[in-house]
């Protein structure tokens, strides 16, 4: 069975329906980025899986227990972490504290996974007193995961983590996500540079709105010129 | 290492709006000094500035993490001051405990141990009142303006029964009556204004220290910053509103003995009356910051106290709010707001 199994999912906000029954799943250890034009439920796909948005049917397995019920502090508990796409910091809280939010639950000594997290983002290290709203949009990046990495989690959810940053920046953020998975961290990407997040992943969804479009191996999407020309802009 | 290296700034950093606080107040001092305006006026706002200050502290704590305007803050402060004489004219004197005109001040040493008697219950009425009303509201996702007319009418129930158990007439602490401490320039200076001071320099660092030190305290800041992230971090956001409670009204009933102690008067409309000055000392420091909240507090005691040289005492308020107007028509978000 796969690590996360999400299927037939409706959900909506008020009375709109914007998931009309999408599934994915998500082996361990494995990359996987969800793709599709803007507008799609990609946002609101990752939001019912932690709990932020209730899934109005469907199911949600992670690690074998349906968690579509559980609330957002509960879902945290199965080490089922995520980063939004946008406000993923505590603005006026510093960079440790951050991080130390990020480990609330933990009752042990985590002052060896903040070290862990300063040599994995050194930038952050530097400045670990500086507040996180004054950071820049790449720092602002590093951080967010890092604090989602501090339950040392066995999934990540990633929504566009590149948004708005440079490219130089942008490959950067890419590198730290690819080291992460590769040190056995599951992951599920949402991306709008969905080329460069395709190669890396070792498989991928399209999605079209609220719906399942195609499902592949990173690569095959890549290939596959009618995607080509749909959603990686020729 | 480079955390221990950082620590000397960020506490630089923070404390920062504490520094703002001295030099208000000093630069209070400074207009005192101006021809034409009476220090005493100053030394007095700045006595009133530290009651205010207690309550909009506990007031844009609540606003930053519950997302409303706490209405009923000032009959929190009312409910201390009641709660305390209960303390120290009924239920201390049957156990023999009684006693006014402690050292230079005109109250007893029962009102020492009334005061966290009070705080601590006026602290578990905010937690029930939260668990009986506003969680409820909360679960149903109900506006933040019904929430805040919930707290208008908590409002006038708690003025109502506060009325009802003690009634309407002027109370008092036991007191003996002291000589004014008479200083340079015609300054006169009770001397219950001096444990004020004290108490509430006392109160704010131990805030300034729960907000910065402790979990929960952090805990705080992170939901008022970003309430969703809190939740998907784990934070368990129902115990975070807890304790926002339990500091905001532990402050409110201090404010509230306080107040009463300053002005030598209980009445049932005393926090109702003062909820003006706090939400103008709130909304002047930016809503939802705290040391925003203590600068305000100041800024408003000082000047609506040396408004009185020229203008009806009645019109307090009214200068509170035009001083509250006119600094956000220069900074919108207050004076502290914006930092997002």
């Amino acid at each position: 069975m796969a690590l996360l199994e999400a299927s037939g999912v409706v959900a909506g906000y008020g009375q709109t329906e914007i998931l009309h029954g999408v599934s994915v799943s998500v082996d361990s250890g494995e990359m996987v980025t969800i793709i599709g034009p803007n507008g799609c439920g990609k946002s609101t796909l990752m939001k019912a899986i932690v709990g932020l948005v209730r899934a109005w049917s469907g199911s949600i397995n992670f690690q074998g227990a349906d968690i579509s019920a559980y609330p957002p502090e509960r879902i945290v508990r199965t080490r089922l972490c995520y980063v939004p796409q946008s406000n993923n910091v505590f603005p006026n809280l510093s960079i440790r504290e951050n991080l130390e939010m990020g480990a609330f639950i933990r009752r042990d000594d985590y002052r060896g996974r903040i070290d862990e997290m300063f040599e994995l983002f050194p930038d952050l290290a530097r400045e670990s007193g500086r507040r996180a709203g004054t950071l820049s949009g790449g720092q602002r990046q590093m951080l967010a995961i890092a604090r989602a990495m501090m339950l040392d989690p066995i999934m990540l959810l990633l929504d566009e983590p590149s948004a708005g940053l440079s490219p130089a920046m942008m490959g950067l953020v890419f590198q730290r996500i690819r080291e992460v998975n590769e040190s056995g961290v599951a992951m599920l990407l949402i991306e709008q540079n969905a080329r460069d997040a395709l190669q890396m992943s070792n498989r991928g969804y399209i999605m079209v709105a609220g719906e399942n479009r195609l499902e592949d191996t990173g690569k095959d999407l890549l290939s596959n010129p009618e995607v080509a020309s749909l959603y990686l802009g020729g | 290492m480079s955390a221990q290296d950082n620590t000397g700034r960020r506490i630089g950093m923070a404390w920062t709006p504490m520094h703002t606080t001295i030099a208000i107040v000093a630069a209070a001092l400074v207009i005192g000094l101006l021809p034409g305006v009476k220090m005493n006026l100053v030394v007095n706002g700045i006595f009133l500035g530290a009651i205010i200050a207690l309550g909009a502290i506990g007031l844009t704590l609540i606003y930053g993490i519950l997302n409303f305007s706490n209405i009923a803050h000032g009959d929190y402060m009312t409910t201390g001051a009641y709660v305390a004489l209960f303390v120290v004219a009924s239920l201390l004197p049957q156990f023999g405990i009684e006693g006014k005109g402690l050292g230079p001040f005109t109250f007893g040493y029962p009102l020492l141990i009334a005061i966290p008697i009070s705080v601590a219950a006026v602290a578990a009425l905010a937690v029930a009142l939260d668990v009986a009303i506003y969680r409820r509201l909360r679960e149903r996702g109900v506006n933040t303006v019904v929430v805040a007319m919930a707290s208008l009418g908590l409002a006038i129930a708690m003025r109502g029964l506060v009325q009802f158990i003690w009634s309407g007439e002027v109370q008092r602490y036991p007191r003996e009556t002291r000589k004014f401490y008479q200083l340079a320039m015609d300054v006169r200076v009770p001397p219950d204004a001096i444990f004020i001071t004290i108490v509430t320099v006392i109160l704010v660092v131990i805030v300034y220290l729960v907000l910065t030190r402790t979990k929960m305290g952090k805990a705080m800041r992170a939901t008022a910053d970003n309430p969703s992230l809190a939740l998907v971090s784990g934070i368990d956001t129902q115990r975070v509103i807890w304790w926002t409670w339990v500091i905001g009204a532990a402050l409110a009933a201090t404010a509230g003995i306080l107040l009463a102690v300053f002005q030598a008067q209980l009445l049932p409309t005393m926090g109702w009356k003062f909820l003006i000055p706090l939400f103008a000392a709130v909304i002047l420091g930016g809503i939802g910051n705290p040391y925003g909240a203590l600068v305000g507090a100041f800024v408003i005691g000082v000047s609506s106290e040396v408004s009185t040289q020229w203008i009806n005492p009645s019109y307090k308020p009214a200068v509170a709010f035009a001083i509250m107007i006119a600094v956000l028509m220069v900074k919108p978000r207050g004076i502290f707001g914006g930092g997002r």
